[in-house]
């Protein structure tokens, strides 16, 4: 297996403040690699580590295979997206993508049919005359991918470039970036703390937290099996509960003193342990069938908050002040299930995740 | 009938028409009356172009005009030169936390009168000045050096005086250059002196025009610093205007003189604009 990107055990401080902190991974060549995390977890600075913007303090970064510490951004073979794209406002679009051509010192017929065709697989052959006001901004996204991607660099980086689109473009977007990089075949390393974009898009996700990866895994399995209760609750969306480890086989929960539910640990618990308790919206059963295996419990409904085939309804559980979140399927059998009814609702054992 | 916003508008637009009526355009017309007159043998004024003749047929008045015109030229680019990296390090560079204090240290020096900054300067490099005194202490000449009333001294002065009105347009041009766009041309694979001609000057060139402007018609119709610093030799247009009003009483022949300078540097600004592809209100935005 090849490597287009690898980075070991990085490190960076701002005065007193450790950004990335030992940070080490591998990006396949020709994968869409995404790193997602909060604001303020040091992914930008990673990134910019990448680029060249900035130096590590100690660790190592190589593309394919050479060590890049030391060489300044012009002379790396990895091209950046900016956040806010950073087209050159006074140069049209023909110029903007020849820019970094024109550096190369490539000759202007060459630059000319480099341009025509990199415009040409962006979706916009008639726009190089164009001026970048004159853009939309889903254009604009398609010039800024162009102008990086017209250099084939080993590895474009993105720094959430979808962030200023508004929702409907966003969505349409991160197919066509998708279709792209598959389509090109550059290996593109993506940062953003929007958790759809990675999904959708990646085939590879780290989730970042305070400086330090949490868990580097595909979308499904972050999804399926988080590593760590702030993956748990960061990837998707999760009910989440303080409880303590009441007993070790079977595992048994017991939170907010009433409810004993059986459950998955996922970290090393012992009897007497405080953990935390996950379970996911949709693994929650309305009205199960009575024979079936699973933690059973009354809920009060307080509202139904209704988006589509994504509508969720907030309930408390029976006798206590908890709230959960469960989906409501959208297919007619919970049509009358309004605020105040009680509702009997169960999740099965393997749903219920602990972490310490 | 007037509504009431307009009324509110013509209110609050009425000194500024009354001030551009009454101290620019008329005392101008009235000029521009007086530059076409001259008084004939018998001491009757008639109409005449011969104020506008002058100046071309006497060298030294349209050789004056050439000599401010070229001075004034050189002004603006050394005082670009000068400030740009001023400019450039104070919105760039500097840690924000500085920048606001270097801003003011950069205006203080305006708060005092251009005479009294112009006197500093005469204290400075006048034969019994300070530079004049240090040097002769440490032995590195052994009579004083005149430094004052030359062409060198004049256009420093010059420079000096104009520096503010370089730095600030300049500034914020500067501000409003999104450092990213100097990143995205140096991940592009820029080196720094492209990112400088191709990236930064073209995005400023707006605040580089009307700072330019501005510099270039303070300095042409500048009259204190060369007179102070210039001495004798150096003859500035405005000392003609001064000469003909003042000291030979020829106001016919001053408003025509006026007249010119006002006319030659529109031409030389549009000639400028031109050369660069600019045009006005795009520099002034």
């Amino acid at each position: 297996m090849s490597f287009d990107l690898e980075v070991d055990n990085l490190v960076r401080d701002f005065a007193s403040f450790r950004a990335v902190d030992d940070v080490s991974f591998q990006v396949e060549k020709g994968s869409f690699f995404s790193i997602l995390g909060p604001s303020g977890c040091g992914k930008t600075t990673l990134l910019r580590m990448i680029a060249g913007f900035l130096e590590p303090d100690d660790g190592d970064i190589r593309i394919r295979g050479e060590s890049v510490l030391g060489v300044p951004p012009n002379l790396r073979p990895v091209n950046l997206i900016f956040q806010h794209l950073s087209l050159f406002p006074m140069m049209d679009v023909n110029e903007n993508i020849a820019f970094g051509l024109k550096r190369r010192k490539l000759q202007s017929a060459q630059i000319k049919h480099k341009v025509a065709s990199i415009l040409e697989r962006v979706g916009l052959p008639e726009y190089g005359e164009k001026k970048i006001s004159q853009l939309s901004g889903g254009q604009k996204q398609r010039v800024a991918i162009a102008r990086a991607l017209v250099l084939e660099p080993s590895i474009l980086l993105l720094d959430e470039p979808l962030g200023a689109l508004d929702l409907k473009l966003r969505e349409q977007m991160k197919i066509e970036l998708k279709k792209l990089q598959q389509d090109v075949g550059t290996t593109f390393v993506y940062i953003t703390h929007d958790q759809s974009e990675a999904l959708v898009m990646s085939d590879q996700v780290a989730v970042m937290n305070r400086g330090a990866f949490e868990q580097v895994d595909t979308p499904k399995g972050l999804y399926a099996h988080p590593k760590s209760g702030f993956v748990a609750d960061f990837i998707g969306e999760n009910n989440a509960y303080a409880a303590r480890v009441e007993s070790a086989d079977p595992f048994r929960v017991r939170f907010d003193q009433e409810l004993v539910f059986e459950g998955r640990a996922m970290h090393d618990l012992t009897v007497g342990d405080q953990c935390q308790l996950f379970i996911r919206p949709e693994s929650v059963v309305i009205n199960p069938a009575p024979d079936e295996q699973l933690n059973r419990f009354q809920v009060q409904v307080k509202n139904v908050l209704f988006d589509g085939a994504n509508t969720k309804l907030l309930a408390t559980i029976a006798d206590t002040g908890l709230e959960i979140m469960t989906a409501l399927p959208q297919d007619k059998r919970f049509d009358h299930v309004s605020a105040g009814d009680k509702l009997e609702v169960g999740v099965f054992q393997d749903s219920c995740i602990c972490f310490r | 009938m007037i509504n009431k916003g307009q009324l509110t508008l013509y209110i609050f637009l009425a000194p500024v028409l009354l001030w551009l009526l009454l101290l620019i355009v008329i005392p101008h017309i009235d000029l521009f009356i007086i530059s076409l007159q001259i008084e004939d043998d018998m001491g009757d004024m008639v109409w005449s172009l011969d104020n506008y003749r002058a100046f071309f047929d006497e060298q030294i008045y349209w050789l004056t005009f050439v000599r401010t015109a070229i001075y004034a030229i050189l002004t603006t680019i050394l005082t670009f030169l000068i400030t740009f990296p001023v400019a450039f390090y104070i919105t760039k560079v500097m840690s924000f936390k500085y920048s606001g204090f270097f801003t003011i240290l950069l205006l203080v020096p305006f708060w005092v009168s251009e005479m009294v900054r112009i006197y500093g300067w005469m204290i400075l490099l006048r034969e019994s000045g300070v530079f004049n005194h240090f040097l002769l202490q440490i032995g590195l000449i052994e009579v004083p050096i005149e430094m004052l009333y030359n062409d060198i001294s004049m256009v420093m002065g010059l420079v000096y005086t104009s520096m503010l009105f370089m730095v600030v347009p300049l500034m914020s041009s500067l501000e409003g250059l999104d450092d990213s766009l100097i990143e995205a041309a140096y991940d592009l694979g820029a080196s720094k002196l492209v990112i400088f001609s191709k990236i930064v000057i073209p995005y400023i060139l707006p605040g580089i025009t009307s700072g330019a402007i501005v510099v270039f018609m303070l300095t042409l119709g500048n009259y204190l610093t060369p007179n102070l610093m210039g001495g004798k030799n150096s003859l500035w247009f405005t000392e003609q205007i001064y000469n003909q009003f003042i000291a030979s009483f020829n106001w016919n022949q001053g408003a025509a003189f006026g007249f010119l300078l006002l006319v030659l540097s529109t031409l030389i600004i549009w000639l400028g604009l031109k050369l660069t592809r600019q045009n006005l209100s795009k520099a002034l935005a």
